[in-house]
């Protein structure tokens, strides 16, 4: 059986699905649209149901395209999402508004489950729920109380769900009919009757003992003070990033170092041939290159569902709000900006909070450009290369204040482009905030594993394809070059290092040089040579911008290799020492002040990574926001090193 | 007297008179937003920002703009 899991946003209703699954769950598409599907397995002794969690929504009536799914997969017994029942969460502590949509819903005809949740929370606010008065109201609904949070109501909803009231056509009102789609005007003498008749009948379902004065919200007053408010949010933002960059690294280390030594042992064990660099260079670091990103994305999501689940990212969006709207973004758009400053995978992927499209899409469009940390390696050894490390004004060391520079560009031309954007994406609907806030709650520890499990599998799964492909891609054009050419330099090489004597370790650094300045990769860097010389590169910066779309850090590597040094020191000494040695053919220096600026900026800009680039087509769904944001941000790169090279030049 | 809910103090008690004509209008009523029903003025966010009231029990926020569009009127006038 197909069970539909339906309610208000804010009503437990995934603790709910948690509960009835447990880890049995994945996540699939729903057709023609950008919302992911969750499905569960449910299994009662020897039944077996599927449980499709369906976007919270406060009513039938669709305002959005995403909304649309539940209206059409419910309404239509010919659309393929149609449920054999369906189970409805219903807010016990907000009983009215919630009942709306469960009365719109009971006259579909469906079989119907009523689930009354947080029925602790009415209790606290002196609600006392007539369970047998609703029942005679719904007769065809079997009514299920349960407080999901704790797990109560587990054994009573597995009940209700295999012993499922037939329909027989009762209906919510008699003079009351569910509205099409389209009518907007039906939907509100409908939504009007409904709430009519609630109010009519709501005192025998539901009485207030005692009316209480609302918990004091002196924890909303600070959290929303126009003082404390940003305090609190800094401070908390603070801590996070701390732990990520302190508690992230760890990990990261790990799996760097076991993918590589992996790969020497592969190579070490196995026969040479094309299919061991395949694996070793190829598939194996491709793997390593999706694995890196696990820590980091697992530990933000880590924070951000804690926030989620105790209810004060809706007070962060509501103090936030006004402040990001005139860049065409929304309160929620703090959360994704900000993560990428550690790193733009999880920041794009948390944006899937933000209900509005348009704002949505302009999150995801720019957070790329806030500089993450793979952006570090690249801005430093290029800063040592060509900053003087001297103090001005007294106190500020230039070098750190460069630093601070290029992660302030990278903030102010998000906020720009963003802007930009808001002019030229067209809104198909119009972007509204009105959104509960939810009271403070204790976040619960499944919940938070659940979230952090779901993104870390999207991740591995879904831009993991694209990542491993690109990187295989990356590593052929990297090893192969045409005709028997790579076998011919490798030849003159090995002849050069008998006769002057080289060491192993200078042979070898020698031959992956001459190895990748002659493959496709090094061919491409070459001839792009004239479209990059007016910004100051040359073909083997060219070289490595090309293999540092894998990602970022990529750069130092490949720099190492073209200039035939070895990359292991911690000071990088000698790669610093060979880049300041290089000349260009009229003997001036290549990494002059210009251009060592020009490439730094040319990284704030640039979409160098492919990982960014899988999760935009994950969570947009197409290619075509993926390749604007690779063009986009290429040409912003392009006239970024532009003109600070010919501006220090 | 009629106002507009954006114009509420905070803390003020008032009841919604009439939601004005929007493409917002089924979705605030949705949201609780009734003809009738009491609110309260809890809390605003910083620089002209989102209001937050009470409906019900519940913490509901909206823009300054979606606010314009509650008619509302003190309790006393009924």
């Amino acid at each position: 059986m197909r069970i539909a899991l339906i309610g208000n946003p804010n009503t437990g209703k995934s603790t709910v699905f948690n509960m009835l699954t447990g880890m049995r769950q994945h996540v699939g598409n729903f057709p023609g649209v950008t919302v992911d599907k969750k499905t569960g397995n449910i299994e009662i002794g020897d039944e077996k149901h599927e449980l499709v969690d369906f976007p919270g929504t406060y009513s039938l009536y669709p305002r959005s395209k995403d909304e649309e799914i539940v209206y059409n997969s419910l309404c239509d017994p010919k659309n393929s999402e149609y449920p054999d029942a369906v189970i409805v969460i219903v807010d016990a502590s907000n009983l009215e508004r919630n009942l709306l949509f469960f009365s719109q819903v009971y006259d579909l005809q469906i079989p119907i489950i009523l689930v009354l949740n947080m029925t602790d929370l009415a209790k606290k606010q002196n609600k006392e729920i007539n369970v047998k008065a609703l029942e005679d109201l719904f007769p065809e609904a079997s009514v299920v109380e349960s407080i999901a949070r704790v797990k109560s109501g587990k054994t009573q909803l597995f009940y209700a769900i295999s012993s499922l009231k037939e329909r027989k056509g009762h209906v919510f009102h008699k003079d009351i009919t569910v509205a099409s789609s389209l009518d907007i005007q039906e939907q509100e003498t409908d939504t009007e009757k409904r709430f009519a008749y609630l109010k009519e009948i709501i005192g025998g379902i539901e009485k207030v003992v005692e009316k209480k004065e609302r918990p004091a919200n002196k924890w909303d007053k600070i959290l929303v003070h126009p003082v404390f408010g940003y305090l609190i949010f800094s401070i908390i933002l603070l801590v996070i990033f701390q732990f990520i960059y302190v508690f992230a690294t760890i990990p990261m280390d790990i799996i760097d170092g076991a993918f590589a030594s992996l790969s020497g042992w592969m190579s070490d064990v196995m026969p040479d041939g094309v299919l061991t660099d395949l694996l070793t260079q190829g598939i194996i670091p491709g793997i390593g290159g999706i694995a890196i990103f696990i820590p980091q994305i697992a530990l933000l999501f880590f924070f951000i569902a804690i926030l989620e689940e105790t209810g004060y990212l809706s007070r962060v969006v509501f103090i936030m709000d006004r402040l990001l709207r005139p860049f065409g973004l929304n309160g929620k758009s703090v959360v994704p900006l900000l993560s990428s400053v550690a790193c733009a995978i999880p920041g794009v992927m948390s944006a899937r909070t933000i209900s509005d499209k348009k704002e949505r899409l302009i999150t995801i469009l720019v957070a790329p450009l806030m500089s993450c940390s793979a952006r570090v390696p690249v801005y430093t050894i290029l800063i040592a290369l060509v900053i003087p490390s001297k103090t001005i004004f007294g106190f500020m060391n230039l070098q750190g204040l460069v630093l601070f520079g290029l992660y302030a560009l990278g903030l102010f031309s998000a906020l720009g482009v963003a802007i930009l954007l808001k002019i030229f994406i067209k809104r198909k609907e119009k972007g509204f905030l009105m959104l509960e806030m939810p009271s403070f709650k204790r976040p619960r520890v499944q919940n938070i594993l659940m979230v952090v499990v779901e993104k870390v599998k999207l991740f591995v799964w879904d831009a993991g394809k694209i990542i491993l492909s690109i990187s295989i891609i990356l590593w052929a054009l990297a090893s192969y070059g045409p005709g028997n050419r790579i076998d011919e330099v490798v030849a003159k090489v090995e002849a050069e290092a008998i006769q002057k004597n080289w060491s192993e370790s200078t042979k070898n650094q020698e031959i992956a040089s001459v190895k990748l300045e002659n493959s496709y990769i090094g061919i491409l860097g070459k001839s792009i040579e004239p479209v990059i010389k007016p910004i100051g590169y040359d073909w083997k910066i060219g070289i490595s911008l090309i293999t540092s779309f894998a990602a970022r850090e990529v750069f130092v590597g490949s720099m190492a290799t073209i200039y035939a040094v070895g990359d292991d020191s911690e000071t990088r000494k000698p790669l610093l020492d060979k880049m300041r040695e290089q000349k260009r053919a009229d003997g001036t220096p290549v990494f002059t002040l210009a251009a060592g600026v020009s490439l730094m900026v040319f990284y704030v800009f640039a979409m160098q990574c492919m990982a960014t680039l899988a999760v935009v087509k994950r969570e947009t769904k197409t290619w075509k926001w993926p390749l604007i944001q690779v063009g986009y941000m290429g040409v912003l790169a392009y006239l970024g090193a532009l003109i600070a090279f010919n501006l220090l030049s | 007297m009629e106002k507009l809910l954006s114009n509420i103090r905070n803390g003020e008690h008032v009841v919604i008179r009439e939601l004005k004509n929007s493409i917002f209008k089924v979705k605030m009523m949705e949201m609780g937003l009734i003809k009738g029903k009491k609110i309260e003025v809890l809390f605003r966010a910083p620089f002209g920002g989102p209001i937050a009231i009470d409906v019900d029990g519940y913490t509901l926020s909206l823009r300054k703009d979606e606010a314009t569009l509650v008619l509302v009127e003190n309790q006393t006038d009924i």
